[in-house]
């Protein structure tokens, strides 16, 4: 590939994370330039100024977590203004982690090493029921943010077993780089967020790692990038050509060779500041959940694999089921057909399509009954995806979403707390 | 006129430096309510204790998603409070985010109360941006400065001449090479360092 002046900017917000790697590859390693974008990144300290700063035009994209750009569609955010998905930032990379207290109580109930998000729920359901029995208050657990990807796979972790998430504990708000502090102090006693947050508590030795949510829905996706919709409809041929230094950075990613080159990067003061080793763990999948020897958690991250950055619309729909299952929005066709919109494999489409990336010939999925890779047709070579089931076996249809909604037992919003 | 001191402002800012500039100039104008946070760790306590009309978070404060869950969930905080006034007011929201403070104002206050508070916050945070920008070059200079006397006094001993004549010589050498002296100089100081081996 010929290099030569970059003929765009592209301003791009991201958070210190993990699941930012693509883009933040996608300059580094010189993908951006090749497409002859000069790509600027911008480091943020929190969703809030992501979402705003890209509701004002600061910023053209952003490192976003997979819901926010549904909330942002659908109006549910202070600065309006519609964003767009049109491609996934990669799959898994999250897991459920509990102060060492909790995970005493689950033990004595049964939870071991497996990573068993069933055998685990039950579990930690002993020990809510054993706490309100003894007149205790409820454990606090803690999400990044309302509209994440992790609030809803930790309610819907907890539902499935009978804890009700409004009631049987308290849920609230931490930033990833907090988390640890919080459960070592004993502000929260678990909570859900994105490796390395979780190996992190492990290595402080104040938290013990239950369960990840490619175990709760395996092959489930996890940050997005987003797009501010004027500005995709204004430069069509810029988003394409991000999207294909993205692709390349994915696929660059998800080569183990290249896995010490992510951590040294990663791992350094400008990103995440965390020690190497801890920010190997979650890039590899060799996670020590606990006091122990690392074990292979599998299917825990794939960054390029099985079609991880494709934006499949029932990914964004689910998000969309859970955000009206929990009360946050109302489902109607308007709704459910900004919902639908926000998501855009169209552009996705268009912008690998010409590079000879294989494509899964459908756009939305019924998400649980793949229950193994599985081959699917494409136009053009070949492409597996990998197993789609949730833990419970419900299955999500994105044509019968209402049903879905309704099929919930525990459901709506929650009472003000505090 | 003085401020409107009925309102209870509350700033949340772990950097206490920038906190008590922002406070102070609240104070000028008038305003007297004012709590102050500078915890790592908001809590609905202290924000209940503040019973705030309007709230201010600087934009660096992963804290902010906290907040603003906080806002949503809480009983305890009795009244809703929303960012901003109103999404109309495009300017005051630009440059308060340029300025790097975020602004949560209580349900139904009114736009013409709000504005001066407003206005004060993001001069005194534009005022502190500035503040540290010149912290910063000085800090800089200084340490140029030492690094051009390292680069001297190396010619001086090297070359067996004076110390106006070393600084000529850098001075020559920076304008021939179209660079500025304190880069010169850094490479004269690593060169000795690599020759004499020292510290790299």
């Amino acid at each position: 590939m010929t290099a030569s002046a970059p003929t765009v900017t592209i301003r791009a917000g991201f958070i210190p994370l993990l699941d930012a790697a693509i883009l933040i590859l996608a300059k580094t390693q010189g993908f951006a330039e090749e497409e002859g974008i000069d790509l600027v990144l911008v480091r943020e300290h929190s969703w809030a100024n992501i979402r705003d700063r890209v509701a004002l035009g600061h910023f053209d994209v952003a490192h976003m977590l997979a819901p926010m750009p549904i909330a942002a569609s659908l109006g549910l955010t202070p600065l309006g203004g519609a964003v767009i998905t049109p491609m996934c930032m990669g799959l898994g990379g999250n897991a459920i982690t509990v102060s060492n207290a909790v995970w005493h109580g689950m033990t004595l109930a049964g939870a071991d090493n497996s990573g068993d998000p069933m055998l685990m729920a039950t579990a930690l359901r002993q020990v809510v029921e054993a706490r309100k029995a003894a007149g205790l208050p409820r454990l606090t657990f803690a999400v990044v943010h309302p509209y994440s990807s992790h609030n809803y796979e930790l309610r819907y972790w907890l539902a499935a077993v009978g804890i009700d998430p409004r009631h049987d504990i308290a849920l609230t708000v931490v930033p990833p780089p907090y988390m640890s502090d919080a459960l070592a102090g004993g502000h929260i006693d678990g909570y859900c967020v994105g490796e390395p947050w979780n190996s992190a508590s492990v290595v402080a030795g104040v938290g013990h790692i239950a369960t990840t949510t490619t175990a709760i829905w395996r092959s489930s996706p996890e940050k997005v990038l987003g797009m501010r919709l004027d500005w995709a409809e204004r430069n069509p041929e810029a988003a394409s050509a991000l999207l294909r230094a993205m692709h390349r950075a994915s696929v660059w990613a998800d080569s183990p060779k290249n896995a010490e080159a992510i951590v040294d990067l990663l791992s350094s003061t400008t990103y995440l500041d965390v020690a190497p080793s801890t920010l190997m763990a979650g890039l590899t999948g060799r996670i020590a959940l606990g006091a122990g020897q690392p074990q292979l958690v599998p299917e825990f991250r794939y960054f390029s694999r099985r079609a991880a950055t494709f934006p499949w619309i029932s990914h964004g729909l689910w998000f969309f089921s859970q955000m009206v299952r929990w009360g946050q929005a109302e489902l109607t066709p308007q709704t459910l057909e900004i919902a639908r919109k926000s998501v855009r494999p169209d552009i996705y489409r268009r912008a690998l399509g010409p590079l000879g990336v294989a494509l899964p010939n459908a756009s939305a999925k019924v998400e649980g009954t793949l229950t193994m890779e599985t081959p699917v047709a494409t136009a053009s070579g070949r492409l597996f995806l990998g197993p789609d089931g949730f833990f419970d076996g419900r299955v999500f249809d994105p044509d019968l979403i209402e049903d879905y909604v309704a099929s919930f037992e525990i459901k709506g919003p929650g009472p003000l707390e505090g | 006129m003085g401020g409107d001191s009925d309102l209870r402002i509350l700033v949340i800012d772990d950097n206490r430096i920038r906190a008590s500039v922002i406070e102070e100039g609240l104070r000028e104008a008038g305003f007297t309510n004012i709590t102050v946070l500078t915890e790592t760790r908001p809590t609905v306590r202290a924000i209940v204790d503040a019973d705030p009309d309007v709230v201010f978070i600087d934009l660096e404060n992963p804290n902010r998603d906290v907040l603003e869950h906080m806002f949503v969930v809480s009983r305890a905080i009795a009244r809703p409070i929303a960012m901003f006034v109103d999404r109309s007011d495009r300017e005051m929201i630009e440059a308060a985010i340029d300025a790097g403070v975020s602004a949560y104002i209580v349900d139904g206050l009114k736009k013409d109360r709000v504005k001066p508070i407003l206005e004060t916050a993001i001069s005194r945070f534009n005022a502190f941006a500035r503040m540290r920008e010149e912290l910063h070059k000085t800090r800089r200079a200084l340490e140029e400065r030492k690094v051009i006397d390292r680069a001297k006094g190396i010619l001086m001993r090297r070359r067996g001449i004076a110390e106006s004549e070393a600084h000529a010589l850098l001075r020559r050498t920076a304008m021939n090479e179209n660079r500025r002296i304190a880069e010169v100089a850094q490479s004269v100081v690593t060169a000795e360092d690599l020759l004499s081996g020292g510290k790299p």
